[in-house]
């Protein structure tokens, strides 16, 4: 397969954004990250966007050829694809655009994600989310997504000795990142105490355990790497693309104080890439809960089986630790409008790498990895991304 | 709900129906097409089961903001159960105090409304669980 770069990155800012249309929102991320690259329309080749759910939000599928569209790629009809795996979109578009240029069918790919999620009441959306997990065997006996996440942060307490106190330090330290992130929907600090007393969700997760449902698009521009040259925009390498899949329902799992989808997915793409989880130096993961970072840190292989809540607790995971995770504030300061969650992720480890990433950035960042997961752990992606030198 | 898609699983929802594979003895619940583990070999060869309803709760939570149709029930308990048969089922716990269910509380089946489709809607019901004595 070819080397693959990204040469481009542009979002929206995310946040409750009642003024912006879906169609305002993913043009303006995919016209940053073209101005970004410095290429052209006529230089796209192809277009891949990651949405969870346009036809429950906002009544509109056909996505694929809404954005192409809406970026006035008409004149060129380039194959325009929309991509879905709950809110693992993002990462699975990305992964198609990287195979796309990976397999030599195209040399230049945008690929984008986006969700415009308060259009429908908090009622709808906590529905809409459902369809993430099982709906005959999970939801229609009352099981929300929250509280499968919920279950897992049982038996992970119980089976670890992880506690109330640690879960909550991956708020605290996921909104101080956030804080430094001009585009986060929640760009401010929490106490410690204030996630502990939040109102209670599903026990033993409060309000401040969970990313919020935002509005927000992203988009990244992926070129072959012999064509990187041609273009003006400051390249990282990716250096590996893994995907995994488990089964819909958790009760079907091997686990659930593991998701075996992220456990293959790292392996994968540590072998593409011929690294260990030790030579990664920062991380984006997948915190749409608190107890799924916990999870996530230990499934990538960042800290031992059960010692992800005593990592926080140590400080391995802040900005200064020895792992950086979430720098952007992850999903639960950034929020996490679904399907353009995986492409911020991405453009956070661009950034890091590029050392564009202002008052966030870590030092020595060589090696960051992006870690997306749909519904309750059926899909997962890890990205590795390098240094184009 | 439509009415046809919860018609159609009535018989696992009412009566805890599911399938036995005859290549490999594994029980499933709901019903499947094909054994997990034998895939093609187990076609034709999944007999129907119907389950004691005992299991034993291996993670649960306390829903404290249901989703539509469960609203005047919180807080109420999720919970995963295996049935001692094998299979695992997600369900509420019913019929007792949230802190009487924890991991390794044994339970059994009971029939119970699911939720409400509305004042004038459909009633759904099924499975729930509720502590043994």
């Amino acid at each position: 397969m070819r080397e693959v770069a990204i040469i481009g990155v542009g979002m929206s800012k995310f946040g409750e954004l009642w003024e912006r249309s879906f169609r305002s929102l993913i043009t303006e991320a995919g016209l940053a990250a073209v101005k970004d690259a410095g290429i052209g329309g006529d230089d796209i080749d192809a277009l891949y966007v990651g949405s969870m759910s346009a036809g429950r939000f906002i009544g509109q599928e056909h996505i694929g050829a809404l954005v192409a569209d809406e970026a006035g790629l008409t004149p060129a009809h380039i194959p325009a694809t929309r991509v879905e795996a709950a809110d693992a979109s993002g990462g699975v578009a990305l992964r198609q655009g990287y195979l796309a240029v990976a397999s030599g069918a195209h040399d230049v790919v945008v690929v984008g994600g986006v969700e415009k999620m308060t259009d429908v009441g908090d009622v709808e959306q906590t529905n809409i989310l459902a369809a993430s997990a099982d709906r005959e065997w999970e939801a229609f006996f009352g099981a929300t997504v929250p509280s499968l996440y919920a279950m897992m942060a049982t038996r992970h307490m119980h089976d670890y000795g992880t506690t109330r106190e640690q879960l909550a330090r991956v708020s605290v330290k996921n909104h101080e990142n956030g804080a430094l992130n001009p585009n986060a929907a929640y760009p401010f600090t929490v106490k410690l105490d204030s996630v502990l007393t939040s109102p209670l969700v599903a026990s033993p997760l409060r309000v401040l355990d969970m990313a919020a449902s935002v509005d927000g698009a992203a988009a990244v521009v992926l070129c072959a790497a012999d064509r990187v040259p041609s273009f003006t925009g400051k390249p990282v390498k990716i250096l590996a693309s893994g995907q995994a899949s488990d089964s819909l329902a958790l009760h079907d799992r091997a686990s659930f104080t593991s998701l075996g989808a992220t456990q293959r997915a790292a392996a994968l793409a540590y072998r593409q890439a011929g690294i260990t989880a030790r030579d990664v130096n920062l991380a984006e993961v997948h915190d749409a809960f608190t107890i799924s970072e916990v999870m996530a840190v230990e499934d990538l292989g960042f800290v031992e089986k059960g010692q992800g809540g005593f990592a926080v607790e140590k400080g391995v995971t802040t900005r200064a630790g020895s792992v950086p995770v979430n720098t952007s504030g992850g999903l639960k300061a950034r929020g996490h409008p679904l399907g353009a969650t995986g492409i911020a992720q991405a453009i956070e480890i661009t950034q890091q790498l590029r050392g564009n990433a202002g008052a966030r950035q870590v030092r020595n960042a060589r090696i960051g990895l992006a870690h997306n997961v749909g519904g309750s752990g059926a899909t997962a992606t890890v990205h590795l991304l390098g240094g184009w030198e | 709900m439509s009415i046809p898609r919860f018609w159609r699983e009535i018989d696992q929802r009412y009566n805890l129906k599911g399938v036995k594979c005859g290549n490999c003895g594994h029980h499933f619940f709901p019903a499947r097409t094909m054994c997990s583990a034998c895939r093609h070999e187990s076609i034709g060869k999944l007999a129907p089961v119907t389950f004691s309803g005992n299991g034993t709760v291996e993670t649960c939570s306390v829903v404290h903001n249901g989703p539509a149709g469960f609203e005047d029930q919180t807080p109420y308990v999720m919970a995963i159960i295996k049935l001692d048969e094998g299979p695992r089922i997600t369900a509420q716990i019913v019929d007792c105090a949230p802190d009487q269910v924890g991991i390794g509380t044994r339970v059994r089946k009971v029939f119970r409304r699911i939720n409400e489709e509305g004042d004038a809607g459909v009633i759904h019901y099924g499975y729930k669980f509720a502590v043994q004595a």
